[in-house]
């Protein structure tokens, strides 16, 4: 589904990723671990599109298309989707206007027809339901005022609501206290499917206690230095990173 | 920076054409004497002279004063006007030209065409709780009680040229007085209207009283219906007694020909309460002067303005608010995005006199600049001389935010959608202040429209004058009031 290959990005003339390969398939969840300032969330942001990165080397294609090719939008319409690590207040736009312009753009872009109303505000309450949403949520504007919890909630919210081929969680779990983590997580793994994969970008292991991944990364000085199953993960909390930077 | 060049260089010829006008004006006031004081008291004769001797001396506002630094009417001022010194005759039916287009929204409707008060059968009607509505000139020989008392008396022409000039002409207009303890349930909708094959230079002015305990809502559309050069020297005088509110807005919606100067004076007396909102969505050159003074103490006045600009265009909006008694409150919020060339001014200017204490004031103005060829000049200032007061003002000026575009392109949403998103909810907290449910949808459209680029000139707030198979009777119902 995701193909990176040799991928060189820079922002400001300094090299931030140095040469990432990672295949990830449908139905799989990838982890991508590693220390802060390693270029995880720099790699999920060249993946969303976001225009202040320059990438010098490298290709990445998503369902055998090209991806920088695409717009933002376009990518997104694709199918792939990024939750924020730090999500993006914007007063005066109400959740529910906003999901459903998304929604019906990305229709649109596959050529169906913008979704009835009644469906969609009862798309909404199963979404809500099954990541125990306060129901007043939807009704606020976008991020404004909301707690970090709450902000990471209508991340997979929107993820639940748009249903994408492919899920980027930049540090999901930071911020949460474990019953948000649980919820999250839950809804997580209620989304997946055969046909959909997730890459999880975390710091900890914490998250993975919860969502099991089939493949752990390690991602050191914008290269990853290492690849395992979900043990890796074990390994790291228990011996910190230090233990890689030894290792290479 | 160029601009300043420019009328630098402009200086000489500038000069000499203004002088222009204003030597056309004085002759004209001389000549036509006679006919425009022909609806005059001696209380109103007494008036006109003293704002022509104050007009032959102040002259035309220019950009070397202070508070009109941001505005330059040179080009308005050098043209050829019509003014329309009689009753205005006209052979169209006003009140089938409009088409109230916010449903469920019930005004009562008093429309200015090109500044005379427009009527069927009265020109000042006495409605069953007291209200009295109509014709200004008709006022001041019905009423000189109440005219004598307050026209003229908020309205300072003694330094403001536009205004002098405004009372030297003045012969019609808006007349509403509200008496003690009534309460007005259906809005107040005052259209003023130019329609001439002539450019035309109108002298609009009204009067409204409220008086002790009352309450009011009123809606002040500014229209034009032909596309011919207009100038509109508008001048407003509103009285809120003891205890009474206002709910006041402005809608803007003129053709790029046009000059509109709208001042507004409103003077609160104690315990009073004023909410006042322009709505601004194109225009050629619009200035907003709104100017307040608290009479009284625990007055609070809300004053908000939405300015939404593209093209050519240029809008000003003044507001002083004069904080003479203590324990009142103030706040400014104005907000405004500019597009291509269009450029504009925001002067806040709040006095806080020596024994206003326990005065709250806030102003605070924010933009968003689309082009960089689009300019605003934004001053907000605080004069204050009581020491035990709160006040705030703040100004900002911005492009559409990075991080948030990015953040709504990437669920999918187009490049475009996301600016108009964006935009529309930066207006949205100016729109959310107006308090009438059905007017606040429609100004939303309205905005929503014109953030699109699909709001005409002709897409009038409560008017449609496109075609004859469209225009619906409106129709006023007199037992509502």
């Amino acid at each position: 589904m995701l193909s990176i290959k040799n991928l060189h990005v820079s922002i400001n003339g300094k090299e931030i990723l140095k040469g990432i390969n990672l295949e990830v398939k449908a139905g799989e969840v990838h982890a991508i671990m590693g220390p802060n300032g390693t270029g995880k969330s720099t790699l999920a942001s060249v993946i969303a599109g976001r225009e202040v990165f320059e990438v010098t080397e490298g290709e990445i294609s998503f369902k055998g298309k090209d991806i920088f090719s695409l717009s933002i939008e376009e990518r997104a319409c694709e199918g792939i989707f990024l939750g924020f690590q730090y999500p993006v207040e914007i007063p005066g736009v109400s959740i529910t206007n906003f999901l459903r312009t998304a929604v019906n753009e990305q229709r649109k872009y596959r050529g169906l027809d913008a979704m009835p109303a009644a469906e969609f505000l009862a798309k909404m309450e199963e979404k809500k339901a099954l990541l125990e949403l306060n129901t007043k949520l939807t009704n606020r504007s976008v991020n404004e005022g909301f707690s970090g919890g709450e902000k990471k909630k209508n991340e997979i919210f929107q993820m639940a609501m748009l249903e994408p081929m492919l899920s980027i969680l930049d540090e999901t779990d930071s911020g949460l206290d474990i019953d948000a983590l649980r919820i999250v997580a839950t809804g997580v793994n209620k989304l997946r499917r055969p046909d959909n994969a997730t890459i999880i970008i975390t710091h900890y292991q914490r998250l993975l206690e919860y969502i099991v991944p089939d493949v752990v990364h390690v991602l050191f000085e914008g290269r990853i230095v290492k690849t395992g199953g979900k043990e890796l993960a074990v390994e790291l909390e228990e011996k910190g990173y230090e233990w890689i930077k030894k290792e290479i | 920076m160029d601009k300043k060049r420019n009328l630098a260089q402009e200086d000489m010829t500038t000069l000499v054409k203004e002088t222009t006008l204003k030597d056309r004006m004085m002759s004209l006031f001389d000549e036509k004497q006679t006919l425009i004081a022909r609806y005059d008291t001696p209380y109103i004769a007494k008036c006109r002279q003293e704002a022509f001797a104050h007009f032959k001396m102040l002259g035309f506002p220019h950009v070397k004063l202070e508070k009109w630094r941001g505005t330059d009417l040179t080009h308005a001022l050098n043209l050829d006007y019509a003014q329309y010194l009689e009753p205005f005759q006209h052979d169209i039916d006003v009140e089938n030209l409009f088409k109230c287009e916010v449903p469920n929204f019930e005004t009562f409707l008093v429309t200015q065409l090109n500044g005379w008060y427009t009527y069927r059968t009265y020109a000042l009607r006495t409605l069953p709780n007291g209200i009295i509505i109509g014709s200004l000139a008709k006022a001041f020989e019905q009423y000189p009680e109440i005219v004598n008392k307050h026209y003229s008396h908020y309205a300072d022409d003694s330094s403001d040229g536009l205004v002098a000039l405004n009372t030297a002409f003045a012969q019609d207009g808006i007349f509403i007085y509200v008496p003690d303890n009534v309460v007005v349930s259906d809005t107040i909708q005052m259209v003023n209207i130019i329609d001439y094959d002539q450019n035309l230079f109108v002298q609009a002015r009204n009067l409204i009283v409220i008086g002790k305990n009352s309450k009011l809502t009123l809606v002040q559309c500014d229209d034009s219906i032909d596309h011919r050069v207009s100038f509109i020297n508008s001048v407003t005088e509103v009285s809120i007694g003891e205890n009474a509110s206002l709910d006041h807005y402005k809608l803007q919606n003129k053709d790029e020909q046009s000059t509109l100067v709208n001042t507004i004076f409103f003077d609160q007396m104690e315990g009073s309460q004023l909410s006042s909102n322009a709505i601004s969505l194109n225009g050629g050159i619009i200035r907003n002067d709104t100017r307040v003074r608290f009479d009284g103490p625990n007055c609070q006045a809300n004053i908000y303005g939405l300015y939404l600009m593209d093209k050519d265009q240029h809008i000003d909006n003044q507001v002083f608010v004069d904080h003479a008694k203590p324990h009142c409150e103030s706040s400014e919020l104005f907000k405004g995005i500019l597009d291509d060339h269009a450029s504009g001014v925001f002067n806040g200017h709040v006095l806080v006199r020596k024994d206003a204490q326990k005065t709250n004031a806030y102003q605070n103005n924010k933009n968003i600049l689309l082009s960089d060829k689009a300019v605003i000049d934004s001053k907000p200032f605080l004069e204050i001389y009581a020491d035990d007061v709160k006040c705030s003002h703040g100004a900002t000026v911005g492009q559409l935010d990075a991080e948030a575009m990015f953040y709504i392109r990437s669920r999918g949403i187009s490049e475009s959608n996301a600016k108009m998103l964006l935009m529309y909810a930066f207006a949205a907290e100016v729109v959310n202040k107006i308090t009438i449910p059905e007017l606040r949808q429609r100004i939303d459209d309205m905005v929503k429209k014109r953030l699109r680029g699909e709001l005409s000139a002709c897409d009038q707030c409560v008017l449609h004058c496109s075609s004859q198979e469209k225009k619906v009777k409106f129709k006023i119902d007199m037992s509502k009031i």
